[in-house]
Parts: structure tokens; C-alpha cells; sequence
């Protein structure tokens, strides 16, 4: 396997942003009422995750260490505003779906974290390929819980009806399901991920 | 690199004049496309919810505060050859679950629902989005007759929750929104009413005037007798009052 | 007063931050282990929430607005929270070193907590007042600390039991944070004014 497949394939299975870190929570919770929503969210997280990391090696070698963490925030925030205006301009409908949770874009920990732990270090091209890889993985994960989600409460995938409505359990769609099948999603994917210790 | 004050201000301040810079440009660039984008987003409302009409009801909007309110509403009237069939109105609730919602209500010259559109809200997601389609559901669909409110005059409905008392089959899970939902369309009604006043004389069967929890049964105004009215001022406006 | 009681009850358990609104979940799985680090970082969040909103409310309204800067709002924002984070963390050195060493690595992800800029930016939205802002920002804090004191709380109950493998540490963790957000959600519908 090259090493730039590798790094690929790293976010999306072997470092899974959502089911193996476990970061940026808030999105994953917040915006996965609906597939749709999910991979919406997700898109928009990995436009920002590849365009921060691409800058972000381009300047690692002019930027002092001790204000690296603040340049990288302005970085990304320059991203997630941009984000912000396209999205309201093109996009009117999603962005007042997905709501407070662009502009939150900003503080999520995938998103800085990816910056500090593979930009600040690495070349732009593997550093490309690892906000895709990562991007893709937190898509995934967003578009599947979303995807559950919306399945159980409401008998939908991607506003497709598989069963009736009034069968659903609303709980999935409301606060609580999104923490319980988070829960589920992760436990399941722990036991794919390591076969032989469970 | 290492670190000094020097190169640590100079680094960070052409970052962050390159940002502000980015997004001046990136802002100034999409300011149009996202006024372009709410206006057109009013205009389709506003064609959405009110009947046939060959006017341009939002260059023709005006405002109108409804009584005992500090706020004043957006009227959109539709007319068609002239003639008033019915206006669009921008309401609000600030009883939502979070914050403020914002919807265009359609309104035909008796004061009857013609039709709805959810503006901006920030309701639960996945549970706000709901307005837009449990309140309108398609014939046939279970459960329809108790929330629809497409077509019911305030004269005839009770523009509340069945919790508290009244016709309308709040969303489940969601009565809070649902109020709010209410509370806008009976704010959007009486601002129909004192639009329809004016411009015609005459009076809409009623306006709805129960949509909080505590307000008492909608008292319907008397409909004015079963004639044609004539406007004084405008005499091709023609307005059939029917009680 | 009535509408700041309103205010206050609302966010802390109708609109409950962490359980309604999914904001500052990060900390909230990641510092629950044990009961004291949660209430530490409950503490610093609020420290920091508050100062942080009037900041930036103050920032919005005198600065950002009159130059037609609104633009420049989420970069401003994080800037003065990251700003602001670095402070506490120099005095909680200097003044409470065992708080310090409590919290490590989670002092600086305040700064990413996305619990704190989202209000800062949620009473710009709601066009608060300055007073409405702070009493919001404050009430909201208290609703985090109260959310990850509880489950903490729960957590180090959690510690015990035997749980099966693959459903270990953030898994379960989560499912106990869903029966809790059920509960949260009888507060639902309560207004108060």
C-alpha cells in the first residue's frame, strides 16, 4: 500500500474522526437528524479540513511556534467565514438548516487538531490527502448516524419512506436518540475494528 | 522557526490582514447573490401562499402593526386585473422553542388560509422543519383533518392546540413549536384584517384571536351584510363580503 | 426581573446546552471521569463564558457593527476567546496550581469549546441586551457545570460495572448522556413569563 493511500485511508478507518477519536461531537449530534443533514455537514466540515490544511502547510515554515495556534485559528476561521457567505448566497435553505453550527466550524477539534497534528508537519500534497481522508471519514460517520437516525424516528433515508412514519420511535430523532445511537455506532464500530479481543 | 516578538507580530498581522482581506472580497462578492437569495426567497413565499394574482406584491408590500403590538408586519396584497384576491402576510413568534420563527401566511379577502411558508427559524432540527408540512398535510394522509389549517377561516376554527382546547392537532413532540406557529398565524390574521379594512371598507369574516393557551374562544366580528361592496374611493375595487 | 428568571431557567434546563442544544460536548465526554476535574473544568467554562460573551458583545456592538466589520465576527470571536483562555490559564498556574494540574490538557480546549462561541455568537442572534447576554452566558455555564457534574457523577458509578467490551468508555458513556438528555426533556414546554 503507498504511503499516500495510507494516509487516505487513515481518517476514514484507522483514525476515524467520529467513531475512533471521538471528536467533534457537537456536529455529529447536532446536525444528524436527517442523512441528509448529516453528509451536509460533513461536506462543509471536509471543504474546510482541506483548504485549512493546505494553507496551513504552505505557512508552517513562516509562522514562529509559539503563535502557531492562534495563526491556525485565524486560518480556519477565514475558511468557515467564507464557507458561511457561500453557502448563505447559494445555499440559503441548508445553511439555515445546519444553522449555528457552520460558523462552529470554527472550534471543531477535528479541524485544529488535524492542522497541529499533520499539517504543521507535513507536506501540502499528504496534507491534502489527509483532510480528504479525514473529511470522507467524518462524512461517513455523519451520513450514517444521520442516516440511522432518521431510518428509526422516522422510517426515512434521504427523505426515502422504507415503513410509515407513525411507526417510528421519535426519540431518534429528538436529543436523546442522537446520544444513544452515537453510542451504538461507536460500540459497533469498536467491535469490527478489533475482532479478535471482543 | 523560532520565536520572537518581531517575527510573532509580523507574522500573525499579515495573516490576519490577508483574512480580512479574503473576506472582504469573499463578502462584498456574495453580499448580492445573498440579497438576491432572500429576495427571491420572499417572492416565491409570497406567490406560494397567496391565490392567481398579476400584481408585484413585494414592490407593493406595506406595513401594518397589529393592534396592541409595538411591531409592525409586512403585507404583501395580491390582486389580480386590479382587484384585491388576497394578501401575504410576513409574521413571527417569539414563543418558539428557541428564539424567534418567522413565516409568510397567505390570506384570501375573507380572512380564509391559502397557505403557508416557514421563513427562518431555530427550532430543534429535524423537529422545526416539521411546520412546513404537518400543518399542510396531502388529502388522505392520516391524521389530516386535525391539523391542517389550509383553507379553515378563523370564523369557523379555533386556531389553538387541542391541548388547550382547540382545533388544531399540535406536531408531536413539538406543541411548543406549534403554539408559536399559532401565535404567528393569529398575529398575520388581525394585520390581514386591518389591511383588508383599509383598502376595502369592508370586513373579513374574522380574524383569529385564540391562539395562547389562555385566551378566550374567538369572538367572529359580524360579517358585514351579504352584498357587494363598493369601495368610495376606488371603484374597481370590487370586493365580494360574504358572511 | 421576570424575563432574566426566564432567561436563567431556560438555559439552564429547558434549553440545557449540552442536552438540547449539543454545544461543549467535547469536554463534556472527555472530562467526566471524575467528578472533581468536571466541576474544575464546569468552573473555568464559566469563568471564561462570561467574560468571553461580554467581551464580545461589547466588541460587536462598539466595534464590528459601526465600521461594517459584522463580517470579521467569527474570527474576532475565537481570537478573543483563544486570548482570554491563555489569561486563566497563566493565573490558574500562578493562583490554584492543583486546579491546574486537574484540568491539563483540557484548560487549552476550552478554546475550542464550541459551548463558549456558540453563545457568544447564539446572544448576537438573539439580539440580547448586555444584561440579558451576561445573565445568559452565565446561566448557560451553570447548565454545562450542572450537565457534566451529573454525568460525571454517574461516570465514576460506571467505573464499577461491568460493562460489556466493545461498549467500554465513550460508548456507554453516551447512552447514559441519552437517558439523561431524556430526562432533561420533561423540562421541555416550561415558560415562564
Amino acid at each position: 500500500m503507498s504511503r499516500n493511500l495510507r494516509i487516505l485511508l487513515n481518517g476514514i478507518i484507522a483514525e476515524n474522526p467520529t467513531f475512533v477519536l471521538t471528536l467533534g461531537m457537537c456536529p455529529t449530534l447536532g446536525t444528524t437528524g436527517s442523512a441528509l443533514t448529516g453528509m451536509s455537514m460533513g461536506l462543509a466540515t471536509t471543504g474546510v479540513l482541506i483548504c485549512s490544511n493546505v494553507v496551513i502547510s504552505l505557512i508552517k515554515n513562516f509562522v514562529p511556534s509559539k503563535v502557531r495556534i492562534p495563526a491556525y485559528i485565524v486560518v480556519i476561521a477565514t475558511f468557515v467565514t467564507v464557507l458561511q457567505f457561500l453557502m448563505a448566497a447559494y445555499v440559503p435553505a441548508l445553511n439555515a438548516l445546519l444553522g449555528i453550527f457552520i460558523p462552529l466550524i470554527v472550534v471543531n477539534c477535528i479541524v485544529l487538531g488535524r492542522a497541529e497534528a499533520f499539517a504543521s508537519r507535513n507536506g501540502v500534497f499528504p496534507s491534502l490527502l489527509d483532510g480528504l481522508g479525514m473529511g470522507i471519514g467524518f462524512t461517513l460517520a455523519l451520513t450514517l448516524l444521520g442516516a440511522m437516525r432518521e431510518f428509526l424516528g422516522s422510517g426515512k433515508i434521504f427523505g426515502l419512506e422504507i415503513y410509515p412514519e407513525s411507526y417510528g420511535s421519535l426519540l431518534f430523532v429528538l436529543a436523546p436518540g442522537a446520544f444513544i445511537a452515537l453510542g451504538l455506532l461507536i460500540a459497533l464500530f469498536t467491535k469490527i475494528r478489533t475482532p479478535k479481543a471482543c | 522557526m523560532k520565536s520572537s516578538i518581531v517575527n510573532m507580530v509580523l507574522s500573525l498581522g499579515i495573516i490576519t490582514i490577508a483574512a480580512a482581506a479574503i473576506l472582504g472580497g469573499v463578502y462584498s462578492a456574495t453580499k448580492g447573490p445573498i440579497e438576491e437569495a432572500a429576495l427571491a426567497k420572499q417572492v416565491d413565499a409570497v406567490s406560494a401562499v397567496t391565490p392567481a394574482f398579476d400584481n408585484d406584491p413585494v414592490a407593493e408590500q406595506t406595513l401594518i402593526t397589529p393592534e396592541g403590538e409595538e411591531r409592525a408586519l409586512k403585507v404583501f396584497p395580491a390582486r389580480k386585473d386590479g382587484k384585491l384576491v388576497g394578501t401575504a402576510v410576513e409574521s413571527y413568534s417569539m414563543n418558539g422553542f428557541s428564539g424567534e420563527i418567522t413565516l409568510i401566511y397567505g390570506f384570501d379577502t375573507e380572512g380564509t388560509l391559502t397557505g403557508f411558508e416557514v421563513m427562518a427559524h431555530q427550532e430543534t432540527p429535524g423537529l422545526g422543519e416539521k411546520m412546513g408540512v404537518w400543518f399542510k398535510p396531502a388529502e388522505g394522509e392520516p391524521g389530516a383533518e386535525g391539523r391542517t389549517v389550509i383553507g379553515r377561516n378563523p370564523a369557523t376554527t379555533n386556531f389553538t392546540v387541542s391541548k388547550d382546547g382547540g382545533d388544531i392537532d399540535a406536531i408531536t413532540a413539538a406543541t411548543i413549536t406549534s403554539r408559536a406557529f399559532l401565535d404567528a398565524l393569529a398575529r398575520a390574521s388581525r394585520a390581514n384584517q386591518t389591511y383588508v379594512e383599509n383598502e376595502t371598507g369592508a370586513v373579513p369574516a374574522a380574524a383569529v384571536t385564540g391562539a395562547t393557551p389562555k385566551a378566550a374562544q374567538p369572538a367572529p366580528t359580524p360579517a358585514s351584510e351579504d352584498s357587494v361592496v363598493v369601495s368610495e374611493t376606488e371603484t374597481n375595487t370590487l370586493v365580494k363580503a360574504e358572511p | 426581573m421576570l424575563e432574566y428568571i426566564s432567561i436563567i431557567v431556560t438555559a439552564i434546563f429547558v434549553n440545557n446546552i449540552v442536552f438540547a442544544q449539543f454545544l461543549g460536548i467535547c469536554p463534556f465526554i472527555g472530562v467526566s471521569r471524575k467528578l472533581s476535574s468536571a466541576v474544575g473544568m464546569g468552573a473555568a467554562v464559566t469563568f471564561v463564558m462570561v467574560i468571553a460573551t461580554a467581551v464580545t458583545w461589547l466588541l460587536q456592538t462598539y466595534v464590528l457593527n459601526p465600521m461594517g466589520l459584522a463580517f470579521m465576527q467569527t474570527i474576532v470571536f475565537i481570537l478573543v476567546i483563544a486570548a482570554l483562555v491563555q489569561m486563566l490559564e497563566i493565573i490558574l498556574k500562578k493562583v490554584a496550581p492543583a486546579l491546574y494540574s486537574a484540568l491539563g490538557v483540557f484548560l487549552p480546549l476550552i478554546t475550542t469549546n464550541c459551548a463558549v462561541l456558540g453563545v457568544a455568537i447564539l446572544v448576537i442572534q438573539k439580539n440580547f441586551d448586555l444584561g440579558q447576554s451576561l445573565v445568559y452566558a452565565f446561566a448557560t455555564a451553570v447548565g454545562f457545570t450542572m450537565a457534566i457534574g451529573i454525568f460525571a457523577g454517574i461516570r465514576e458509578q460506571l467505573a464499577l460495572s461491568d460493562v460489556p467490551r466493545s461498549m467500554r468508555g465513550v460508548p456507554i458513556a453516551l447512552i447514559c448522556a441519552g437517558l439523561l438528555a431524556m430526562a432533561f426533556m420533561g423540562f421541555s414546554g416550561i415558560k415562564i413569563g
